[in-house]
């Protein structure tokens, strides 16, 4: 009986597998896959990402599809786990026929589906951080979320404006927090700012003063950088204060979220960090060509989703609509025609900035994607 | 001397955590040999509940009332539900039936609370007070101050109450407790829903210097398991100075040595002191003597 239960249940599942997985596949419409972390611990990635897509391949359909042709979109649900994203890209080619391909939340997933749309010659757009995605150049591949390095040369040429020269780093170990320090070491050199205190703490760390002693103590101190993610930072920015530290603190664009305001509370005042326009959206001159865009998107996914906006749902819009330009720009739906008009893409005004792609860029923003923001009264202020 | 300061006061606070958790540890393992790993999932309820109950509205002292309760049904519960009918199992059977409970706990808590991380306002301020060059947060003296409470209530209640002595005698030997007329199923009951009572406590101290999250719960016990084997499983008094000495070790270690290593330092310390003394510092003798 038990057996006959599980079966029922397990027959139940795989039917409601298969219904969220593909519906129709009447010739008249463009597939496009998605593989994306909807579930599991990247799932702050994938769930606005995979509301976004949903939400905007219906208001395409909706206003006549592309080419006259109505979108299909097919998202599959691969919980940030690597294995699980590479059979997905494997099904979406072979079984599914997607003509184009949106998402990887995170960079394992990306790197595990990169060879499978190459070999297939099938355009992947990745939502994913780490700049190994598109560095070397790989013919299929494209991302659109900005890197980690430029998360740094932005807060240098901030630092280098306001004439400081030495400065302290604390870290998270964690693979955000690891990848941004090695990336800002690497060209903190070409800012002329020497880093006098380096010190790490671990992702789950619940005390840093012992770091902060020592970096409060380090000769001609001037700024501080904290590279990390999740709740480290929030506490770093908690005892920074305690120590009554006084030189400027900058976060990275990992705490990029309302929830890094409450959790710091008034020990966040007057933290810098790069960011999203998108984050400030409300806040941006009338005169700042991203205005419309980043204000369109925030509305229309608080709208849908009721839930607040995020950079990574973002992404996932500059994706789709990269591709859909790309698309109408090619007039068909011949992967390898697409493929060439995304790398055509230029002077596309996206939610992360103005996207420019090339031969031997195929991410295309620059500097001016991110924005300094500094909080104050416990909101995002712009600085520039 | 402002920065030795500093990381002692650094050290102790978040070293009484490690000695309130490892104080859990040690209740239940005396009446029962069983090492609790869900012990650091009680700190994480007592944290989270009092967040969503504050955020609901409730005033924070009713929140921790509220709160300490729950952690200490789903004690009861883990103990009634999961470990007696397994008694008459080894207790590696029983220590890994705490593991899968610590899983579901986890689970459990993402459903009914969220993934977010949480904080909660302070007792009495975040103006840290200066005490010679370092930098103290009034919440740290409530962890250090709770956390001796606690030791003081729990040696009056295990030599001063009938039920306290009962516990001791369930701990030194089942049997012959049964046999002078102990409840000795009700005792282990107890000792869980006292250390999760502990462990909630330990939670509503901490969130405001800690943070929380469903997940915080794997790394205390973690440390807190690291803490009573240092002070020597099963007695408390090792437990708190087991608790203390890995906090300072890890204090030190990321001020002095390197703030990479911090937790290796720790760890490495604990092994030499363990392969020296293999019933940790307060090992084998008191546990003769109880």
């Amino acid at each position: 009986m038990t057996n006959l239960k599980t079966c029922l249940g397990g027959a139940a599942l795989l039917a409601g597998a298969a219904m969220f997985a593909g519906t129709a596949t009447a010739a008249d419409t463009i597939k496009i896959g998605a593989s994306l972390a909807v579930t599991g611990p990247a799932s702050f990635l994938g769930d606005p990402e995979a509301k976004t897509l949903e939400l905007y391949v219906d208001k395409i359909n909706k206003d006549g599809g592309v080419n006259g042709k109505q979108l299909e979109l097919i998202v599959y649900d691969d919980g940030g786990n690597a294995n699980n994203a590479r059979t997905f890209a494997t099904r979406l080619v072979e079984d599914d026929g997607i003509v184009a391909m949106v998402g990887g939340s995170t960079t394992g997933a990306t790197m595990a589906m990169v060879p499978v749309f190459e070999d297939a010659g099938i355009p992947f757009i990745s939502l994913a951080g780490a700049v190994v995605i598109i560095d070397p150049v790989k013919e299929f591949t494209f991302k659109t979320p900005h890197t980690d390095r430029m998360a740094c040369e932005k807060i240098f040429t901030d630092m280098k404006a306001r004439g400081i020269a030495k400065i302290g780093m604390i870290s998270g170990t964690g693979g955000f927090g690891k990848s941004m320090r090695g990336q800002c070491l690497d060209v903190v050199g070409s800012y002329g700012i020497e880093v006098v205190a380096d010190e790490t703490y671990g992702p789950k760390d619940s005390d840093m003063t012992p770091q902060l002693t020592n970096i409060k103590s380090a000769e001609g101190l001037q700024a501080v950088i904290n590279p990390g993610f999740g709740q480290g930072p929030a506490i770093v920015t908690r005892n920074y204060r305690q120590l009554g530290i006084e030189v400027p603190l900058y976060q990275s664009h990992g705490v990029a979220s309302k929830s890094f305001i409450d959790l710091a509370g008034d020990a966040a005042e007057g933290v810098r960090l790069p960011a999203s326009a998108l984050l400030v959206a409300e806040k941006l001159p009338d005169s700042d060509p991203q205005k419309a865009v980043v204000l369109g998107y925030k509305t229309a996914y608080e709208e849908a989703t009721g839930q607040p906006v995020s950079t990574f749902g973002g992404h996932a819009y500059d994706g789709l609509m990269i591709l859909v330009e790309a698309m109408k720009r090619a007039g068909s739906e011949d992967p390898a025609a697409i493929r060439d008009e995304i790398e055509k893409t230029s002077g596309f005004m996206g939610t992360a900035g103005v996207v420019n792609m090339s031969a031997d860029d195929h991410l295309g923003l620059d500097l001016s994607a991110f924005r300094m923001l500094e909080i104050k009264d416990g909101d995002w202020a712009l600085v520039e | 001397m402002a920065e030795f300061l500093q990381f002692c006061v650094s050290g102790l606070t978040v070293g009484a955590v490690y000695a309130l958790v490892a104080l859990g540890f040690t209740i239940i393992y005396n009446a029962s040999d069983v090492v609790n790993f869900a012990q650091g999932e009680f700190v994480m309820i007592g944290g989270m509940a009092t967040v969503f109950l504050t955020a609901a509205g409730v005033p924070l002292p009713l929140a921790a009332l509220i709160a300490i309760a729950a952690a200490m049904v789903v004690g009861l519960a883990l103990h009634r539900l999961a470990i007696e009918p397994a008694r008459g199992a080894s207790p590696v059977t029983l220590i890994i039936i705490t593991i899968g409970a610590s899983i579901f706990l986890r689970g459990l808590a993402q459903v009914v609370f969220d993934r977010q991380f949480h904080s909660l306002p302070s007792f009495s301020g975040d103006t840290p007070i200066q005490f010679g060059g370092a930098a103290i947060l009034p919440q740290s003296f409530w962890v250090l101050a709770g956390a001796g409470i606690i030791v003081l209530a729990l040696w009056a209640f295990f030599n001063r109450t009938l039920l306290g002595k009962a516990v001791l005698a369930t701990a030194a030997n089942r049997l012959a407790a049964r046999l002078v007329g102990i409840n000795t199923s009700f005792v282990v009951g107890f000792s869980f829903v006292v250390s999760a009572a502990i462990g909630a406590i330990a939670g509503i101290l901490v969130t405001p210097i800690t943070l929380t999250s469903y997940d915080i719960g794997t790394l205390l016990a973690l440390k807190g398991f690291a803490a009573a084997m240092l002070g020597g499983m099963g007695n408390p008094l090792g437990a708190i100075v087991g608790g203390l000495a890995v906090g300072l070790l890890e204090a030190f270690g990321a001020g002095y040595l390197s703030s990479t290593y911090k937790d290796a330092i720790a760890f490495i310390v604990i092994l030499g002191v363990l392969f020296v003394m293999p019933g940790g510092l307060f090992g084998r003798a008191s546990v003769e003597r109880v």
